[in-house]
């Protein structure tokens, strides 16, 4: 089945839903199960459709160096569109906006002053060697200097963890197997007799 | 101004609210053939519309920190943007105030339903001891009504909400009409075990899940998100399992956004008529009655009933007791949590299962000395929840660096840490309280509540008993406990005053009239046509979640109101 079949049959079977409210006039429609499966797995297939991205709020440049940065903190990140989750979230909030482009800035403005060049365009030893100093909040005692570049870092950490770990693809690696539909709820006898055994009750 | 239409209908009815008490009137008076108008504050619910039950993050361009990333400073809708909760700890417009010195947190949901669409739906029996404390303490003050009176409406609420459960003839959670409850998830039987170990009883959840084919309503399909309201009405919510069917009836007469403001008296003092305020016009309109049931959730209700004052009643309706607003109660609450090493490298698995914890540990220390009165349940809480905003920042917090080390450790610690929490009985205390704000009105100019709130001796021994009971179950199966560097005080341990959303006891029932403001049936002493269906009528709070209670005893109170509708009485 193709995505766009996938996403056709979910709207239709949310327009099901929608034709029960009108009917019944009333708004208390019951899904069946085998309705509230289908609709558990539609939902599943509906991730985002293509198309090139245009930041709402960065520049072309911020939005390049917000991607990079986000890559080199959670590999994989650009699949889990954190970059347009950051820049979403900031076109729609003042504080986050300022926290993100005055980071940015930072990023850009002392890699300049290390290497004469911009974030993206320094080597990556480069760049892990600037991200290895703002990283820890302990290095903040050795180098007060650090210290906006610090708290951006813990932004952009926060943010691209988010950003990656509500995607599809951030779901699908940590292993989350719910948000199904199924008629019986068990465990497997042996994750019961692993954890038993490892906490040494078994 | 007062739109008052000469043809206008009189219900032999009126309630107000569609929470559990409100929800179990209609239905029940419905049932029984009596014409009800039931008025809601907030809006229509429409379940496949407006429950996000199977929605994940990444359906939402802001993944559900909001549409304008309020999660991240500290705002944004109560229990998160998925739940189905429909207010908040405050309200636009609708403010309460809080007495110097105390804290108090209200939660007010404002849709059909109120706060069952959301709820935990914990569901447990009081136990014979439980209502009737004062007679073996000498501490608080006994139910004018016994187990044996409450126990038939348990059966009748269970059976037509459905309840999960076993029987395990423990004095201290009374057994009742159950459906099978899901067997625990691994971290569970883990719990199990090691609160076993320590000596602490661990049984299946008694909770408000439909495991089996129920009226209609089709089983459970565990997947896990109760509190974001269920499409297949597998869960108990007033809205779906009994406003929605009894309006089938043809006897019910729904009235949103009606923000009920006053009961109106006749000459004998006999409530004829509530008025309200329209929300969509600001307007106010009055709907006639021969009986009203309120039932607003306890404070708001407290609330109403101050408000309506009149030449009988300067005190507020019925309130010649002095005891509205008094004998406010919430539940104590306390939670320790701990990274479990036996659930690393646990291949992943589905456990989503209910809503909830499928295990459970009743008070089990009912016959045994303590250094605090009253006892409390164990809740548990594990396993591999669906990502959203801020599961793992935490742990990034704590490790920081960044690339495929942090990757490691998020992908490692991911379900490896467990929750206990307690909810125990607050006895009623003579500092704790709800009045009227002499000085501040909401948005539609009626006075707003002000809360005293204290915790006294009895609770923060409590907690302190929860916190060592909760460590040795948390150590009996390897816990690492994060614990906070310098000790704190018991008093910042404890939940906020109304955090745990048990709030009950503002207009309690009793035999005499002079220390109480309903009878046993939950009808007020003074104004025979009037009378209250919430957790307001509450003498005590054991350490049982209110909402099986509040719908039995609603469900109590509204046949012995339609015996009293045929015989004329009220």
């Amino acid at each position: 089945m193709s995505d766009s079949s996938k996403l056709s049959t979910r709207r239709e079977t949310l327009i099901k839903i929608a034709g029960a409210v009108t009917a019944a006039n009333l708004a208390q429609p019951l899904l069946s199960q085998s309705d509230a499966e289908h609709v558990h797995k539609a939902a599943a297939a509906s991730t985002a459709l293509g198309g090139v991205y245009k930041p709402k709020l960065f520049t072309p440049h911020e939005f390049k160096t917000l991607q990079v940065l986000s890559e080199i903190i959670i590999p994989g990140a650009s699949k889990g569109n954190t970059a347009e989750f950051v820049d979403y979230l900031s076109a729609n909030n003042k504080e986050l906006a300022a926290i993100f482009t005055g980071g940015l800035q930072w990023l850009d403005m002392t890699m300049q002053k290390r290497v004469d060049a911009k974030f993206i365009d320094a080597k990556n030893a480069q760049q892990t060697e600037l991200l290895d100093l703002i990283a820890y909040r302990r290095n903040a005692q050795d180098h007060p200097e650090l210290a906006p570049g610090i708290r951006f870092f813990t932004w952009a950490r926060r943010m691209a963890v988010d950003g990656y770990y509500t995607s599809a693809a951030g779901i699908k690696e940590i292993g989350f197997k719910g948000n199904g539909a199924s008629a019986k709820f068990e465990v497997k006898q042996e994750l019961y007799d692993q954890v038993l055994r490892k906490a040494g009750f078994a | 101004m007062s739109q008052v239409a000469r043809s206008q209908p009189v219900y032999d009815v009126v309630i107000i609210g569609s929470g559990a008490g409100g929800g179990t009137t209609t239905k029940v008076l419905a049932d029984l053939g009596v014409s009800v108008a039931l008025l809601e504050a907030g809006p229509m619910l429409n379940p496949a519309k407006d429950f996000k039950e199977h929605k994940w993050p990444h359906d939402y361009p802001h993944r559900g920190a909001e549409e304008d990333g309020g999660r991240y400073f500290g705002r944004g809708k109560g229990f998160g943007f998925f739940a189905a909760t429909e207010g908040d700890w405050q309200l636009e417009g609708e403010p309460y105030t809080v007495a110097p010195g105390s804290q108090f947190r209200w939660f007010r949901s404002r849709v059909v339903g109120g706060r069952t669409n959301h709820y935990g739906r914990i569901s447990l029996r009081f136990a014979d001891y439980d209502l009737k404390s004062y007679s073996r303490d000498g501490i608080g003050t006994d139910w004018p009504i016994s187990y044996e009176d409450i126990s038939p409406y348990y059966d009748k609420a269970e059976a037509f909400i459905g309840v999960t459960g076993s029987k395990e003839g423990f004095r201290s959670a009374p057994d009742g009409i159950f459906q099978k409850c899901p067997p625990p998830r691994a971290h569970e039987l883990l719990i199990q075990k090691a609160s076993q170990k320590v000596g602490v009883p661990c049984i299946p959840a008694r909770l408000a899940v439909i495991t089996q084919k129920t009226n209609g309503r089709p089983a459970c399909h565990y997947c896990g998100e109760c509190g974001r309201g269920c499409v297949t009405a597998s869960n108990y919510s007033s809205s779906q399992v009994q406003v929605f069917p009894a309006m089938k009836t043809g006897r019910v007469t729904l009235i949103t956004n009606a923000m009920a403001r006053e009961l109106l008296v006749d000459d004998q003092g006999k409530v004829k008529a509530v008025s309200y305020i329209d929300q969509t016009t600001r307007t106010e309109r009055q709907v006639k009655c021969r009986s009203v049931v309120v039932a607003a959730s306890a404070c708001e209700t407290a609330r109403l009933l101050m408000n309506s004052k009149s030449s009988k009643y300067p005190n507020g309706i019925g309130n010649g007791s002095g005891q509205l607003g008094r004998n406010l109660v919430d539940s104590t609450g306390f939670s320790l949590g701990a990274h479990i090493p036996a659930l690393e490298g646990l291949p992943r698995y589905d456990s989503d299962g209910m809503g909830g914890g499928h295990v459970y540990m009743p008070w089990w220390l009912w016959d045994k000395k303590t250094d605090f009165p009253r006892g409390y349940h164990i809740e548990v809480g594990g396993g591999y929840g669906m990502p959203g905003i801020g599961s793992f920042s935490g742990i990034a917090n704590r490790v920081e660096g960044y690339g495929e080390s942090l990757k490691k450790t998020i992908y490692e610690g991911y379900g490896t840490n467990v929750g206990l929490a307690g909810r125990g009985e607050m006895v009623p205390n003579e500092g704790t309280f709800c009045e009227l704000d002499p000085s501040v009105v909401d948005k539609y100019g009626i006075p707003v509540l002000r809360f005293h709130y204290k915790w006294t001796d009895y609770e923060l021994k409590q907690v302190e008993h929860m916190e060592q009971t909760f460590t040795e179950i948390l150590e009996a199966m390897g816990g690492r406990i994060t614990k906070p560097a310098t000790p704190v005080a018991t008093e910042k341990k404890i939940s906020v005053g109304g955090e745990i959303i048990h709030e009950v006891g503002v207009a309690r029932m009793g035999d005499d009239p002079k220390t109480s403001y309903l009878n046993k049936y939950g009808q007020s002493h003074e104004v025979k046509n009037l009378f209250v269906a919430d957790g307001a009528s509450f003498v005590s709070n054991p350490d049982k979640n209110p909402t099986l209670t509040i719908c039995a005893l609603a469900w109590r109170t509204a046949e012995y109101l339609a015996e009293e509708l045929k015989k004329r009485n009220v």
